[in-house]
Protein backbone atom coordinates (compact mmCIF):
# COMPACT_ATOMS: atom_id res chain seq x y z
CA UNK A 1 0.00 0.00 0.00
CA UNK A 2 1.43 3.75 -1.02
CA UNK A 3 0.62 6.29 0.72
CA UNK A 4 0.08 9.86 -1.66
CA UNK A 5 -0.21 13.07 -0.56
CA UNK A 6 -0.68 16.50 -2.59
CA UNK A 7 3.52 16.76 -2.34
CA UNK A 8 4.24 13.10 -3.67
CA UNK A 9 0.87 12.13 -5.66
CA UNK A 10 0.28 15.32 -7.78
CA UNK A 11 2.11 17.29 -10.79
CA UNK A 12 1.46 21.05 -11.20
CA UNK A 13 -1.02 22.33 -14.28
CA UNK A 14 -1.53 25.70 -15.41
CA UNK A 15 -4.62 26.41 -16.17
CA UNK A 16 -4.92 29.50 -18.61
CA UNK A 17 -8.06 31.49 -19.42
CA UNK A 18 -8.81 32.59 -23.18
CA UNK A 19 -11.24 34.30 -25.11
CA UNK A 20 -13.46 32.62 -27.68
CA UNK A 21 -11.15 34.97 -30.28
CA UNK A 22 -9.30 34.02 -33.49
CA UNK A 23 -5.75 34.25 -32.33
CA UNK A 24 -5.67 33.59 -28.67
CA UNK A 25 -4.25 30.46 -28.57
CA UNK A 26 -1.39 31.51 -30.85
CA UNK A 27 -0.55 34.56 -28.47
CA UNK A 28 -0.69 32.49 -25.16
CA UNK A 29 1.29 29.86 -27.56
CA UNK A 30 4.26 32.84 -28.23
CA UNK A 31 4.22 33.93 -24.48
CA UNK A 32 5.33 30.59 -23.48
CA UNK A 33 7.83 30.04 -25.91
CA UNK A 34 8.96 33.69 -25.83
CA UNK A 35 9.88 32.30 -22.08
CA UNK A 36 11.80 29.58 -23.94
CA UNK A 37 9.63 26.95 -21.79
CA UNK A 38 8.44 23.84 -23.80
CA UNK A 39 5.15 22.13 -23.31
CA UNK A 40 4.61 18.46 -21.99
CA UNK A 41 0.69 18.36 -22.50
CA UNK A 42 -1.96 20.26 -23.24
CA UNK A 43 -5.66 20.00 -23.29
CA UNK A 44 -8.55 23.13 -24.32
CA UNK A 45 -11.53 23.02 -23.00
CA UNK A 46 -14.23 25.42 -25.07
CA UNK A 47 -17.49 26.56 -24.23
CA UNK A 48 -19.62 28.99 -26.28
CA UNK A 49 -17.90 32.32 -24.84
CA UNK A 50 -14.42 31.29 -23.72
CA UNK A 51 -11.84 28.41 -23.58
CA UNK A 52 -9.55 27.08 -20.32
CA UNK A 53 -6.08 25.74 -21.60
CA UNK A 54 -4.26 23.05 -19.36
CA UNK A 55 -1.04 22.93 -19.50
CA UNK A 56 1.80 20.86 -17.89
CA UNK A 57 5.45 22.00 -18.47
CA UNK A 58 8.77 20.61 -16.62
CA UNK A 59 8.50 21.40 -12.89
CA UNK A 60 11.39 23.89 -12.65
CA UNK A 61 9.62 26.16 -15.51
CA UNK A 62 5.93 26.60 -13.45
CA UNK A 63 6.90 29.43 -12.16
CA UNK A 64 8.92 31.10 -15.27
CA UNK A 65 5.59 30.11 -17.18
CA UNK A 66 3.20 31.83 -14.30
CA UNK A 67 5.22 34.63 -14.86
CA UNK A 68 5.33 35.05 -18.22
CA UNK A 69 1.75 34.42 -18.92
CA UNK A 70 0.65 37.17 -16.22
CA UNK A 71 3.20 39.41 -17.65
CA UNK A 72 1.23 39.01 -21.26
CA UNK A 73 -2.10 40.22 -19.08
CA UNK A 74 -3.70 36.72 -19.17
CA UNK A 75 -5.13 35.07 -16.20
CA UNK A 76 -3.43 32.03 -14.91
CA UNK A 77 -2.89 29.52 -12.11
CA UNK A 78 -1.30 26.27 -10.59
CA UNK A 79 -3.39 23.36 -9.48
CA UNK A 80 -1.92 20.30 -8.54
CA UNK A 81 -3.26 17.23 -10.71
CA UNK A 82 -3.04 13.57 -10.79
CA UNK A 83 -1.42 11.63 -13.81
CA UNK A 84 -1.97 8.48 -13.72
CA UNK A 85 0.24 5.56 -14.91
CA UNK A 86 -1.97 2.36 -16.71
CA UNK A 87 -0.48 -0.15 -18.88
CA UNK A 88 -1.49 0.14 -21.95
CA UNK A 89 -4.12 -2.21 -22.93
CA UNK A 90 -7.94 -2.10 -23.27
CA UNK A 91 -9.92 -1.30 -19.68
CA UNK A 92 -6.52 -0.25 -17.78
CA UNK A 93 -8.34 3.51 -17.49
CA UNK A 94 -11.44 2.23 -16.86
CA UNK A 95 -10.06 0.15 -13.72
CA UNK A 96 -8.66 2.99 -11.89
CA UNK A 97 -11.49 5.31 -12.44
CA UNK A 98 -14.13 2.35 -11.10
CA UNK A 99 -11.99 2.72 -7.54
CA UNK A 100 -13.28 6.22 -7.72
CA UNK A 101 -16.51 5.82 -8.65
CA UNK A 102 -17.12 3.47 -6.17
CA UNK A 103 -15.40 5.98 -3.32
CA UNK A 104 -18.27 8.41 -5.11
CA UNK A 105 -15.47 10.65 -6.40
CA UNK A 106 -16.56 12.21 -9.86
CA UNK A 107 -13.92 13.37 -12.43
CA UNK A 108 -14.29 17.06 -13.32
CA UNK A 109 -12.04 16.60 -16.87
CA UNK A 110 -9.09 13.99 -18.47
CA UNK A 111 -6.72 14.14 -20.33
CA UNK A 112 -3.62 11.53 -21.90
CA UNK A 113 -0.28 12.78 -21.73
CA UNK A 114 1.45 12.72 -25.57
CA UNK A 115 5.15 12.50 -24.25
CA UNK A 116 6.47 9.59 -22.28
CA UNK A 117 9.21 7.40 -23.20
CA UNK A 118 7.45 4.78 -20.95
CA UNK A 119 5.66 1.60 -22.19
CA UNK A 120 2.69 2.94 -20.08
CA UNK A 121 0.03 5.11 -20.69
CA UNK A 122 0.04 8.40 -18.73
CA UNK A 123 -3.20 9.92 -18.19
CA UNK A 124 -3.73 13.16 -15.94
CA UNK A 125 -7.25 13.41 -13.98
CA UNK A 126 -9.01 16.00 -12.16
CA UNK A 127 -10.98 14.55 -9.37
CA UNK A 128 -13.73 16.31 -7.66
CA UNK A 129 -11.70 15.39 -3.81
CA UNK A 130 -7.90 15.36 -4.25
CA UNK A 131 -7.07 14.02 -1.25
CA UNK A 132 -9.81 11.50 -1.22
CA UNK A 133 -8.37 10.15 -4.68
CA UNK A 134 -4.82 10.03 -3.79
CA UNK A 135 -6.32 7.99 -0.50
CA UNK A 136 -8.18 5.32 -2.54
CA UNK A 137 -5.46 5.21 -5.46
CA UNK A 138 -2.88 5.03 -2.73
CA UNK A 139 -4.54 1.89 -1.05
CA UNK A 140 -4.71 0.26 -4.22
CA UNK A 141 -1.08 0.79 -5.20
CA UNK A 142 -1.77 2.37 -8.16
CA UNK A 143 1.24 4.11 -9.93
CA UNK A 144 1.25 7.87 -10.15
CA UNK A 145 3.51 10.10 -12.31
CA UNK A 146 5.34 12.00 -9.73
CA UNK A 147 6.23 15.88 -10.63
CA UNK A 148 10.50 14.80 -10.69
CA UNK A 149 9.46 12.06 -13.34
CA UNK A 150 7.53 14.72 -15.55
CA UNK A 151 10.34 16.72 -14.71
CA UNK A 152 12.86 13.97 -16.34
CA UNK A 153 10.29 13.59 -19.46
CA UNK B 1 -61.96 61.07 -31.16
CA UNK B 2 -61.25 63.40 -28.54
CA UNK B 3 -62.55 61.71 -25.57
CA UNK B 4 -62.74 65.20 -23.25
CA UNK B 5 -63.01 67.88 -26.06
CA UNK B 6 -64.35 70.01 -23.08
CA UNK B 7 -60.89 69.95 -21.44
CA UNK B 8 -58.63 68.60 -24.16
CA UNK B 9 -59.50 70.90 -26.69
CA UNK B 10 -59.70 73.94 -23.94
CA UNK B 11 -58.63 77.71 -25.08
CA UNK B 12 -54.87 77.87 -23.95
CA UNK B 13 -55.64 80.61 -21.29
CA UNK B 14 -58.52 78.67 -19.65
CA UNK B 15 -55.64 75.99 -19.48
CA UNK B 16 -53.54 77.92 -17.58
CA UNK B 17 -55.54 79.36 -15.79
CA UNK B 18 -57.03 75.79 -14.71
CA UNK B 19 -53.71 74.86 -14.21
CA UNK B 20 -52.79 77.69 -11.94
CA UNK B 21 -55.68 77.04 -9.20
CA UNK B 22 -54.66 73.32 -9.37
CA UNK B 23 -51.09 73.97 -8.67
CA UNK B 24 -51.87 76.59 -5.69
CA UNK B 25 -54.29 73.99 -3.94
CA UNK B 26 -51.07 71.30 -4.90
CA UNK B 27 -48.54 73.36 -3.19
CA UNK B 28 -50.53 73.37 -0.35
CA UNK B 29 -51.32 70.09 0.19
CA UNK B 30 -47.48 69.07 -0.50
CA UNK B 31 -46.26 71.76 1.37
CA UNK B 32 -48.71 70.44 4.28
CA UNK B 33 -48.12 66.88 4.44
CA UNK B 34 -44.34 65.83 3.10
CA UNK B 35 -41.93 66.99 5.45
CA UNK B 36 -39.31 66.56 2.93
CA UNK B 37 -40.56 68.99 0.62
CA UNK B 38 -41.78 71.62 3.31
CA UNK B 39 -38.26 71.70 4.32
CA UNK B 40 -37.47 72.52 0.76
CA UNK B 41 -39.83 75.08 0.32
CA UNK B 42 -38.64 76.85 3.60
CA UNK B 43 -34.67 76.54 2.83
CA UNK B 44 -35.40 78.17 -0.65
CA UNK B 45 -37.69 80.88 1.13
CA UNK B 46 -40.55 79.86 -0.30
CA UNK B 47 -44.55 79.83 1.10
CA UNK B 48 -47.39 78.37 -0.20
CA UNK B 49 -49.38 81.44 0.29
CA UNK B 50 -46.20 82.77 -2.52
CA UNK B 51 -47.82 80.86 -4.91
CA UNK B 52 -50.53 82.48 -6.53
CA UNK B 53 -50.58 80.74 -10.40
CA UNK B 54 -48.74 79.06 -12.68
CA UNK B 55 -46.33 82.44 -13.57
CA UNK B 56 -45.18 81.45 -9.60
CA UNK B 57 -43.90 78.02 -10.69
CA UNK B 58 -40.45 78.48 -11.35
CA UNK B 59 -40.30 80.01 -7.90
CA UNK B 60 -40.35 75.97 -6.54
CA UNK B 61 -37.52 73.74 -5.69
CA UNK B 62 -37.40 70.75 -7.61
CA UNK B 63 -37.73 66.98 -7.07
CA UNK B 64 -35.18 64.47 -7.75
CA UNK B 65 -35.30 60.03 -8.63
CA UNK B 66 -33.43 60.37 -5.45
CA UNK B 67 -35.60 61.77 -3.46
CA UNK B 68 -38.31 58.86 -3.86
CA UNK B 69 -34.89 56.56 -2.99
CA UNK B 70 -34.23 58.47 -0.15
CA UNK B 71 -37.66 58.81 1.46
CA UNK B 72 -38.41 54.88 0.17
CA UNK B 73 -41.19 53.42 0.60
CA UNK B 74 -43.30 56.01 1.83
CA UNK B 75 -41.70 59.41 2.67
CA UNK B 76 -43.05 61.13 -0.34
CA UNK B 77 -47.23 60.14 0.96
CA UNK B 78 -49.03 63.09 1.58
CA UNK B 79 -52.07 61.40 1.97
CA UNK B 80 -52.86 59.09 4.86
CA UNK B 81 -51.53 55.37 4.71
CA UNK B 82 -55.04 54.13 4.69
CA UNK B 83 -56.45 56.36 1.63
CA UNK B 84 -53.93 54.74 -0.43
CA UNK B 85 -55.21 52.16 -2.75
CA UNK B 86 -52.37 50.89 -5.04
CA UNK B 87 -48.48 50.64 -5.25
CA UNK B 88 -46.41 51.35 -8.37
CA UNK B 89 -42.74 50.88 -8.86
CA UNK B 90 -39.93 51.32 -11.42
CA UNK B 91 -36.30 50.87 -10.87
CA UNK B 92 -34.38 53.30 -8.98
CA UNK B 93 -31.09 54.54 -9.69
CA UNK B 94 -29.08 52.04 -7.19
CA UNK B 95 -30.28 49.01 -5.55
CA UNK B 96 -34.00 48.93 -4.68
CA UNK B 97 -36.62 50.20 -6.54
CA UNK B 98 -38.69 53.26 -6.30
CA UNK B 99 -42.47 53.00 -5.73
CA UNK B 100 -45.18 55.63 -6.00
CA UNK B 101 -48.77 55.33 -3.82
CA UNK B 102 -51.96 56.24 -5.51
CA UNK B 103 -55.07 57.42 -3.87
CA UNK B 104 -58.45 55.62 -5.62
CA UNK B 105 -58.72 59.38 -7.24
CA UNK B 106 -55.19 59.07 -8.60
CA UNK B 107 -55.83 55.83 -9.64
CA UNK B 108 -59.16 57.63 -11.71
CA UNK B 109 -57.30 60.02 -12.92
CA UNK B 110 -54.57 57.82 -14.53
CA UNK B 111 -57.19 56.18 -15.88
CA UNK B 112 -59.02 58.99 -17.34
CA UNK B 113 -55.41 60.07 -19.38
CA UNK B 114 -55.00 56.41 -20.49
CA UNK B 115 -58.64 56.66 -21.96
CA UNK B 116 -58.03 60.15 -23.46
CA UNK B 117 -54.75 58.53 -25.25
CA UNK B 118 -56.81 55.05 -26.22
CA UNK B 119 -59.38 57.21 -27.69
CA UNK B 120 -57.14 59.07 -29.88
CA UNK B 121 -55.66 55.92 -31.10
CA UNK B 122 -59.47 55.76 -32.02
CA UNK B 123 -60.22 52.92 -29.56
CA UNK B 124 -64.40 52.41 -28.69
CA UNK B 125 -66.14 50.12 -26.51
CA UNK B 126 -66.59 48.06 -29.94
CA UNK B 127 -62.63 47.31 -29.73
CA UNK B 128 -61.06 44.28 -28.17
CA UNK B 129 -57.46 45.61 -26.78
CA UNK B 130 -54.82 43.03 -26.14
CA UNK B 131 -52.66 44.24 -23.67
CA UNK B 132 -49.00 43.02 -24.10
CA UNK B 133 -47.46 44.92 -21.54
CA UNK B 134 -46.30 43.25 -18.43
CA UNK B 135 -48.71 43.19 -15.51
CA UNK B 136 -47.15 43.83 -11.98
CA UNK B 137 -45.71 46.86 -10.72
CA UNK B 138 -44.68 48.02 -14.24
CA UNK B 139 -47.54 50.69 -14.43
CA UNK B 140 -47.38 49.53 -18.46
CA UNK B 141 -49.80 46.73 -17.95
CA UNK B 142 -52.17 47.60 -15.73
CA UNK B 143 -52.42 51.56 -17.09
CA UNK B 144 -53.33 50.10 -20.67
CA UNK B 145 -55.92 47.61 -18.96
CA UNK B 146 -57.63 50.59 -17.16
CA UNK B 147 -57.40 52.96 -19.93
CA UNK B 148 -59.15 50.34 -22.63
CA UNK B 149 -61.66 49.65 -19.50
CA UNK B 150 -62.69 53.23 -19.00
CA UNK B 151 -63.42 52.90 -22.57
CA UNK B 152 -65.91 50.02 -22.11
CA UNK B 153 -63.10 48.08 -24.74
CA UNK B 154 -63.10 44.36 -24.53
CA UNK B 155 -59.48 43.89 -22.68
CA UNK B 156 -57.45 40.90 -23.50
CA UNK B 157 -54.94 40.83 -20.31
CA UNK B 158 -52.28 38.92 -21.77
CA UNK B 159 -48.94 40.47 -20.07
CA UNK B 160 -45.94 40.15 -21.95
CA UNK B 161 -43.89 37.27 -23.52
CA UNK B 162 -45.31 33.98 -25.32
CA UNK B 163 -45.70 35.47 -28.33
CA UNK B 164 -46.98 32.14 -30.00
CA UNK B 165 -49.94 32.35 -27.15
CA UNK B 166 -50.60 36.41 -28.02
CA UNK B 167 -50.53 35.89 -31.47
CA UNK B 168 -52.87 32.90 -31.74
CA UNK B 169 -55.30 35.33 -29.34
CA UNK B 170 -54.83 38.07 -31.43
CA UNK B 171 -55.97 35.69 -34.15
CA UNK B 172 -58.65 33.85 -32.59
CA UNK B 173 -60.43 36.81 -30.68
CA UNK B 174 -59.71 39.33 -33.65
CA UNK B 175 -57.37 41.72 -31.62
CA UNK B 176 -58.24 45.20 -32.71
CA UNK B 177 -55.80 47.36 -30.69
CA UNK B 178 -52.36 46.39 -29.17
CA UNK B 179 -50.84 48.10 -26.40
CA UNK B 180 -46.99 47.13 -25.68
CA UNK B 181 -43.61 47.64 -25.57
CA UNK B 182 -42.75 48.83 -29.81
CA UNK B 183 -39.64 46.56 -29.75
CA UNK B 184 -41.82 43.87 -28.36
CA UNK B 185 -45.00 44.84 -31.20
CA UNK B 186 -42.15 44.64 -33.89
CA UNK B 187 -41.04 40.79 -32.65
CA UNK B 188 -44.81 40.15 -32.60
CA UNK B 189 -44.97 41.49 -36.19
CA UNK B 190 -42.07 39.90 -37.43
CA UNK B 191 -43.30 36.89 -35.78
CA UNK B 192 -47.00 37.19 -37.12
CA UNK B 193 -45.13 37.16 -40.82
CA UNK B 194 -43.11 33.99 -40.18
CA UNK B 195 -46.03 32.18 -39.51
CA UNK B 196 -47.69 33.50 -42.30
CA UNK B 197 -50.81 35.21 -40.49
CA UNK B 198 -51.70 38.30 -42.98
CA UNK B 199 -53.23 41.87 -42.04
CA UNK B 200 -56.80 42.10 -43.28
CA UNK B 201 -57.23 38.27 -43.65
CA UNK B 202 -55.95 36.82 -39.96
CA UNK B 203 -55.31 39.88 -37.98
CA UNK B 204 -57.53 43.11 -37.52
CA UNK B 205 -55.40 45.43 -35.93
CA UNK B 206 -56.72 49.04 -36.81
CA UNK B 207 -54.06 50.96 -33.86
CA UNK B 208 -51.54 50.22 -31.60
CA UNK B 209 -50.26 52.54 -28.47
CA UNK B 210 -46.51 51.86 -28.36
CA UNK B 211 -44.53 53.27 -24.77
CA UNK B 212 -42.36 52.39 -22.38
CA UNK B 213 -39.04 52.55 -24.34
CA UNK B 214 -37.97 54.86 -26.82
CA UNK B 215 -38.29 54.38 -30.09
CA UNK B 216 -37.88 56.15 -33.66
CA UNK B 217 -40.15 56.91 -36.69
CA UNK B 218 -38.49 54.19 -38.71
CA UNK B 219 -39.64 51.85 -36.64
CA UNK B 220 -42.83 53.50 -36.55
CA UNK B 221 -42.65 52.73 -40.16
CA UNK B 222 -42.02 49.22 -40.10
CA UNK B 223 -44.65 48.76 -37.36
CA UNK B 224 -46.97 50.19 -39.92
CA UNK B 225 -45.82 48.23 -42.80
CA UNK B 226 -46.11 44.71 -40.55
CA UNK B 227 -49.46 45.58 -39.18
CA UNK B 228 -51.31 47.88 -41.94
CA UNK B 229 -52.51 50.65 -39.09
CA UNK B 230 -51.76 53.38 -37.05
CA UNK B 231 -49.27 52.59 -34.71
CA UNK B 232 -49.05 55.92 -32.00
CA UNK B 233 -46.76 56.94 -29.21
CA UNK B 234 -47.30 57.13 -25.54
CA UNK B 235 -45.27 58.34 -22.88
CA UNK B 236 -45.50 57.95 -19.31
CA UNK B 237 -43.56 57.56 -15.91
CA UNK B 238 -44.08 55.77 -12.80
CA UNK B 239 -43.56 58.79 -10.75
CA UNK B 240 -46.05 60.60 -12.05
CA UNK B 241 -48.93 57.92 -13.13
CA UNK B 242 -47.59 56.13 -15.78
CA UNK B 243 -48.80 55.99 -19.11
CA UNK B 244 -51.03 58.38 -20.20
CA UNK B 245 -48.49 61.60 -19.50
CA UNK B 246 -48.65 62.39 -23.12
CA UNK B 247 -49.38 60.77 -26.14
CA UNK B 248 -49.69 60.85 -30.13
CA UNK B 249 -52.95 61.26 -31.87
CA UNK B 250 -53.44 60.79 -35.28
CA UNK B 251 -51.22 63.30 -36.39
CA UNK B 252 -48.55 61.48 -35.58
CA UNK B 253 -46.45 64.82 -34.81
CA UNK B 254 -45.99 64.77 -31.40
CA UNK B 255 -47.45 63.96 -27.93
CA UNK B 256 -50.41 65.64 -26.07
CA UNK B 257 -49.73 66.32 -23.00
CA UNK B 258 -52.80 66.19 -20.22
CA UNK B 259 -52.33 69.59 -19.19
CA UNK B 260 -54.85 69.78 -16.52
CA UNK B 261 -53.02 66.84 -14.48
CA UNK B 262 -50.09 67.41 -15.27
CA UNK B 263 -47.59 70.55 -16.14
CA UNK B 264 -44.90 70.34 -18.55
CA UNK B 265 -41.26 72.51 -18.68
CA UNK B 266 -38.66 72.17 -20.46
CA UNK B 267 -35.81 73.26 -18.74
CA UNK B 268 -31.58 73.82 -19.02
CA UNK B 269 -30.37 71.21 -16.86
CA UNK B 270 -27.68 72.85 -16.00
CA UNK B 271 -29.36 76.07 -15.04
CA UNK B 272 -32.18 74.92 -14.26
CA UNK B 273 -34.16 78.44 -16.05
CA UNK B 274 -37.14 77.42 -17.77
CA UNK B 275 -36.98 76.70 -21.79
CA UNK B 276 -39.44 78.51 -24.48
CA UNK B 277 -41.16 75.89 -26.82
CA UNK B 278 -38.95 74.48 -29.38
CA UNK B 279 -35.75 74.64 -27.78
CA UNK B 280 -34.77 71.29 -26.09
CA UNK B 281 -34.29 70.47 -22.89
CA UNK B 282 -35.08 68.25 -19.83
CA UNK B 283 -38.23 67.18 -19.16
CA UNK B 284 -39.99 68.41 -15.82
CA UNK B 285 -43.28 67.52 -14.57
CA UNK B 286 -45.87 68.61 -11.52
CA UNK B 287 -48.64 66.81 -11.39
CA UNK B 288 -51.63 69.15 -9.86
CA UNK B 289 -54.58 66.56 -9.35
CA UNK B 290 -52.72 63.90 -7.98
CA UNK B 291 -53.60 63.23 -3.79
CA UNK B 292 -51.50 60.35 -2.74
CA UNK B 293 -47.99 61.12 -3.94
CA UNK B 294 -48.20 64.41 -5.71
CA UNK B 295 -44.99 65.95 -7.11
CA UNK B 296 -43.93 69.05 -7.92
CA UNK B 297 -41.13 69.75 -10.49
CA UNK B 298 -39.92 66.02 -11.36
CA UNK B 299 -36.90 66.27 -13.61
CA UNK B 300 -37.46 63.34 -15.66
CA UNK B 301 -33.73 63.37 -17.22
CA UNK B 302 -35.49 63.01 -20.43
CA UNK B 303 -34.35 65.15 -23.27
CA UNK B 304 -37.12 66.41 -25.52
CA UNK B 305 -38.52 69.88 -27.22
CA UNK B 306 -41.95 71.43 -26.81
CA UNK B 307 -44.27 72.59 -29.46
CA UNK B 308 -47.36 74.54 -28.46
CA UNK B 309 -48.50 75.27 -32.45
CA UNK B 310 -51.86 74.43 -33.23
CA UNK B 311 -52.29 70.80 -33.89
CA UNK B 312 -54.55 70.03 -36.71
CA UNK B 313 -56.38 66.97 -34.06
CA UNK B 314 -58.09 69.79 -32.69
CA UNK B 315 -56.92 69.31 -29.15
CA UNK B 316 -55.30 72.64 -27.60
CA UNK B 317 -52.45 70.61 -25.20
CA UNK B 318 -49.16 71.32 -25.83
CA UNK B 319 -47.11 68.45 -27.55
CA UNK B 320 -43.68 67.08 -26.67
CA UNK B 321 -41.49 65.60 -29.29
CA UNK B 322 -40.04 61.93 -29.08
CA UNK B 323 -37.33 61.60 -26.18
CA UNK B 324 -33.79 62.50 -28.10
CA UNK B 325 -31.80 61.68 -25.31
CA UNK B 326 -31.18 61.56 -21.31
CA UNK B 327 -29.29 64.14 -19.08
CA UNK B 328 -28.08 60.95 -16.92
CA UNK B 329 -27.00 57.49 -18.40
CA UNK B 330 -30.27 55.63 -17.83
CA UNK B 331 -30.98 53.08 -20.38
CA UNK B 332 -34.32 51.85 -21.06
CA UNK B 333 -33.88 48.04 -22.18
CA UNK B 334 -36.83 46.23 -22.69
CA UNK B 335 -39.18 48.58 -21.06
CA UNK B 336 -36.70 48.68 -17.90
CA UNK B 337 -35.13 51.54 -16.46
CA UNK B 338 -31.48 50.54 -15.67
CA UNK B 339 -28.48 52.46 -14.49
CA UNK B 340 -25.44 51.35 -15.06
CA UNK B 341 -24.56 52.14 -11.32
CA UNK B 342 -26.88 49.18 -10.79
CA UNK B 343 -24.62 46.69 -12.03
CA UNK B 344 -21.64 48.30 -10.68
CA UNK B 345 -23.43 48.08 -7.61
CA UNK B 346 -23.87 44.22 -8.01
CA UNK B 347 -20.43 43.41 -9.33
CA UNK B 348 -18.70 45.37 -5.91
CA UNK B 349 -20.86 43.07 -3.94
CA UNK B 350 -19.49 39.70 -5.44
CA UNK B 351 -16.24 38.43 -4.27
CA UNK B 352 -13.49 38.39 -6.16
CA UNK B 353 -15.39 40.22 -9.11
CA UNK B 354 -13.41 43.32 -10.80
CA UNK B 355 -15.51 46.19 -10.79
CA UNK B 356 -14.25 46.82 -14.38
CA UNK B 357 -17.46 46.06 -16.77
CA UNK B 358 -19.11 47.79 -20.00
CA UNK B 359 -22.61 47.10 -20.70
CA UNK B 360 -23.38 46.25 -24.22
CA UNK B 361 -26.78 47.22 -25.54
CA UNK B 362 -28.05 45.99 -28.87
CA UNK B 363 -30.82 44.92 -30.35
CA UNK B 364 -31.08 42.11 -31.88
CA UNK B 365 -34.45 40.48 -33.90
CA UNK B 366 -36.39 43.57 -32.77
CA UNK B 367 -35.33 42.73 -28.84
CA UNK B 368 -33.27 44.32 -26.79
CA UNK B 369 -30.25 42.50 -25.48
CA UNK B 370 -27.87 43.44 -22.39
CA UNK B 371 -24.32 41.99 -22.14
CA UNK B 372 -22.41 42.54 -19.41
CA UNK B 373 -18.69 42.52 -20.11
CA UNK B 374 -16.50 41.64 -16.59
CA UNK B 375 -13.23 41.69 -16.30
CA UNK B 376 -11.97 37.97 -14.84
CA UNK B 377 -10.06 38.08 -11.80
CA UNK B 378 -7.44 35.78 -10.56
CA UNK B 379 -9.89 34.94 -7.81
CA UNK B 380 -12.70 34.04 -10.17
CA UNK B 381 -10.75 31.64 -12.24
CA UNK B 382 -9.71 28.20 -11.43
CA UNK B 383 -9.09 25.26 -13.86
CA UNK B 384 -12.57 23.84 -14.24
CA UNK B 385 -15.30 25.50 -16.85
CA UNK B 386 -17.98 24.55 -14.03
CA UNK B 387 -16.61 26.69 -11.50
CA UNK B 388 -15.75 29.52 -14.04
CA UNK B 389 -19.78 29.38 -15.39
CA UNK B 390 -20.61 28.92 -12.01
CA UNK B 391 -19.21 32.88 -11.76
CA UNK B 392 -21.39 34.09 -14.50
CA UNK B 393 -24.40 32.32 -13.40
CA UNK B 394 -23.94 34.07 -10.23
CA UNK B 395 -23.41 37.52 -11.48
CA UNK B 396 -26.41 37.52 -14.10
CA UNK B 397 -28.47 36.43 -10.97
CA UNK B 398 -27.99 38.90 -8.87
CA UNK B 399 -28.10 41.41 -12.14
CA UNK B 400 -31.62 39.66 -12.76
CA UNK B 401 -32.56 39.96 -8.89
CA UNK B 402 -31.72 43.75 -8.81
CA UNK B 403 -32.11 45.59 -12.00
CA UNK B 404 -34.51 42.90 -13.43
CA UNK B 405 -33.89 42.02 -16.74
CA UNK B 406 -31.46 39.06 -18.21
CA UNK B 407 -28.21 40.16 -19.29
CA UNK B 408 -25.81 37.45 -20.72
CA UNK B 409 -22.18 38.04 -18.74
CA UNK B 410 -18.96 37.74 -20.71
CA UNK B 411 -15.58 37.32 -19.02
CA UNK B 412 -12.91 39.13 -20.55
CA UNK B 413 -9.30 39.04 -19.54
CA UNK B 414 -7.74 41.59 -17.11
CA UNK B 415 -7.18 44.99 -18.24
CA UNK B 416 -9.34 44.36 -22.18
CA UNK B 417 -11.75 47.07 -20.83
CA UNK B 418 -10.34 50.12 -22.12
CA UNK B 419 -9.90 52.72 -19.32
CA UNK B 420 -10.49 56.29 -20.56
CA UNK B 421 -8.64 59.01 -19.39
CA UNK B 422 -11.64 61.01 -17.84
CA UNK B 423 -14.88 59.54 -18.09
CA UNK B 424 -14.92 55.69 -18.21
CA UNK B 425 -17.38 54.34 -21.35
CA UNK B 426 -19.29 52.37 -19.20
CA UNK B 427 -21.76 51.61 -22.25
CA UNK B 428 -22.11 50.87 -25.49
CA UNK B 429 -25.11 50.99 -27.24
CA UNK B 430 -25.67 49.82 -30.44
CA UNK B 431 -29.64 50.55 -31.01
CA UNK B 432 -29.25 53.82 -32.50
CA UNK B 433 -32.64 54.94 -30.85
CA UNK B 434 -32.42 59.07 -31.19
Amino acid sequence: MMAYTVETGCIKQISVFLENKAGTLNEMLGVISGAGVNLLALCIADTTDFGIVRLIVAGHDVDKTLAALRAAGLIARETSIICLRVSHEPGAFARVLDLLADAGISIEYAYSFCRSTLEDALLIVRPSNLDLSLEVLGSNDVPLVTQRMVDEF
Amino acid sequence: MIYQPEIECMDRESMRELQGKRLVETVAWEYANVPLYRARMDEAGVKPQDIKGIDDLSKLPFTEKTDLRDEFPFGLLAAPRSEIVRIQGSSGTTGHPIVAGYTRGDVAVWQQMVARAMSAAGVTKDDIVQVAYGYGLFTGGLGAHQGATELGAMVIPMSAGNTQRQLMMMKELGTTVLCCTPSYAIYLGETAREMGLKPGVDLHLKSGCFGAEPWTEEMRQKLESLFEFDALDIYGLTEIAGPGVAFECMEKHGMHVNEDHVIVEVIDPKTGEQLPAGTPGELVFTTITKKGQPMIRYRTHDICTLDDSPCACGRSAIRMSRITGRTDDMLVIRGVNVFPSQIEGVLVGIEGVSPHYQLEVDRVNSTDTLAVNVELTEDMFSDTVSSVEAVRRKIAEQIKSVVGISAKINLVPPKSIPRSEGKAKRVIDKRNLH
